[in-house]
């Protein structure tokens, strides 16, 4: 029960945090919205080739769009005073991994709820089409479980702006191929396609169990 | 009864020696001051008493609990004052002893939040920012900040920075509350004057070491004057 509200109090105190800071959520989305607009003016989009390209163009607008807002929760949490401020509690690790998580994923979120239904009408394609909010959450959740580890890594050294990326998009190539590849099949139903959904379901699990056992590494000394 | 137990304790950064054997001991409800120059290893010290930073060899004991074994039940136990206010500066300063109540599981945290808020003299700026408060205020919150779980043990690194003469006094009287409370305090000082005030022992660090310790009743000024200027001459 005290695992819980300490992670309901982080996460409480990180959104309330970003909504008077207002540094990474304006940031995100006019970050997403760019790629979605250069993606779309960059591509000769036609009814044959708009699965092969939109949703290849709305992962990495969610990517990247992620790597900025990843970069900064831990980021904050590492100036003035560090990550000490947290580690002085008697709280479970655990609990602090899993709110910063669930922080990410809201900031995240927020983000791809105002670029989906852009995205939508840029690209021409259908909203609400079949599982597409299984695929953005669970595509989301993998993202952000890697990267939730790698910028608490990333924070605690000068360069990481530049290593949070190098870290983690090697990473989370499964997620990102999976949520490409399920997204396309929503638009155009292709035959003997591997369960995508599930294949995402899978590295989710792996990669949340071991960001979650290796975070008390990471951030403490 | 000793309440904290530092044994052989060793601290390395990389090759760098910085802590180099320290042995002492604390009776419960005694308050002693660490002296030394900078770079001494008062701060390490401290930071692995608090749980902070792992020691590289030797054991410390809180209340009979092993700071690395116990860690989370230790941290329960004590409250910290550094350098670093370790408050977040986009909360106001009622919010950040909510946020840290939690994080403690403080009982009636409302109730204990102003009550602390009051006695740092801070209850008109509940709703005010970190961010606005002078470089006092924010020392005074976050002094209520590590008495917000009513810690056995106080460290407190360098406690009077920041702080005007009144604030100080505040310090002195919250030190004296606590330790009539049975509560034990061990604090860094610069301040030859604030140790002989505040303390019932000094302890003297020079290059990782302990060089000098002894009861301040027992203490001529002088001597420890003379002992303090060589142990912190270059």
């Amino acid at each position: 029960m005290i695992f819980l509200e300490q992670v309901i109090a982080i996460l409480w105190k990180d959104v309330r945090y970003e909504l008077r800071s207002k540094q990474m959520w304006t940031g995100m989305g006019l970050f997403a919205l760019l790629v979605l607009v250069i993606f779309n003016f960059a591509f000769d989009l036609r009814v044959d080739n708009k699965a092969a390209v939109a949703p290849g163009a709305l992962w990495v607008a969610f990517v990247f769009a992620s790597i900025l807002g990843l970069g900064r929760t831990i980021a904050a949490e590492r100036e003035k005073g560090s990550m000490d401020r947290l580690l002085l509690c008697p709280v479970d690790r655990k609990a602090i991994y899993l709110a910063k998580l669930l922080g990410n994923m809201l900031f995240i979120g927020v983000v791809e709820v105002v670029a989906l239904p852009i995205f939508a009408a840029l690209f021409d394609v259908p909203l609400f089409v079949g599982p597409l909010l299984a695929i953005v959450l669970l595509g989301t959740l993998g993202i952000a479980a890697v990267g939730t580890l790698f910028s608490a890594m990333a924070a605690a050294t000068q360069a990481r702006e530049l290593l949070l990326p190098i870290l983690v998009f090697p990473l989370i190539v499964p997620v990102v191929i999976g949520s490409v590849r399920a997204t396309g099949t929503l638009l155009v139903a292709t035959a003997n396609e591997p369960p995508w959904l599930g294949l995402i379901a899978a590295f989710d699990v792996i990669f949340l169990s071991v960001s979650m056992l290796t975070f008390v590494y990471v951030v403490e000394e | 009864m000793t309440f904290l137990a530092v044994r052989g304790l060793k601290k390395s950064f990389g090759l760098k020696p910085i802590l180099r054997g320290i042995d002492l001991t604390l009776e419960r409800g005694e308050c002693l001051a660490l002296m030394g120059a900078n770079g001494a290893g008062k701060t390490t010290l401290l930071r692995i008493l608090v749980g902070l930073t792992k020691p590289s060899a030797g054991s410390v004991s809180i209340g009979g609990l092993d700071i690395v074994r116990d860690a989370q039940q230790i941290r329960s136990s004590v409250g910290f004052v550094a350098h670093q206010p370790y408050l977040y500066d986009e909360l106001t300063a009622l919010e950040n002893l909510r946020f840290f109540g939690k994080m403690y599981a403080v009982k009636r945290i409302e109730e204990r939040a102003n009550s602390l808020l009051r006695k740092v003299g801070l209850e008109k700026k509940a709703g005010e920012r970190v961010s606005v408060l002078s470089r006092g205020q924010v020392q005074r919150l976050s002094w209520a900040r590590a008495l917000l779980h009513a810690p056995q043990l106080l460290l407190l690194d360098e406690p009077d920075t920041g702080l005007d003469q009144e604030g100080q006094g505040l310090v002195t009287a919250l030190l004296t509350e606590h330790m009539a409370q049975g509560g034990t305090v061990l604090f860094t000082t610069h301040q030859l004057e604030r140790a002989l005030e505040l303390s019932s022992s000094i302890i003297l660090l020079k290059g990782g070491r302990i060089t000098f310790q002894q009861k301040t009743g027992t203490l001529e000024r002088e001597a420890i004057q003379r002992t303090y200027q060589e142990a912190t001459a270059p």
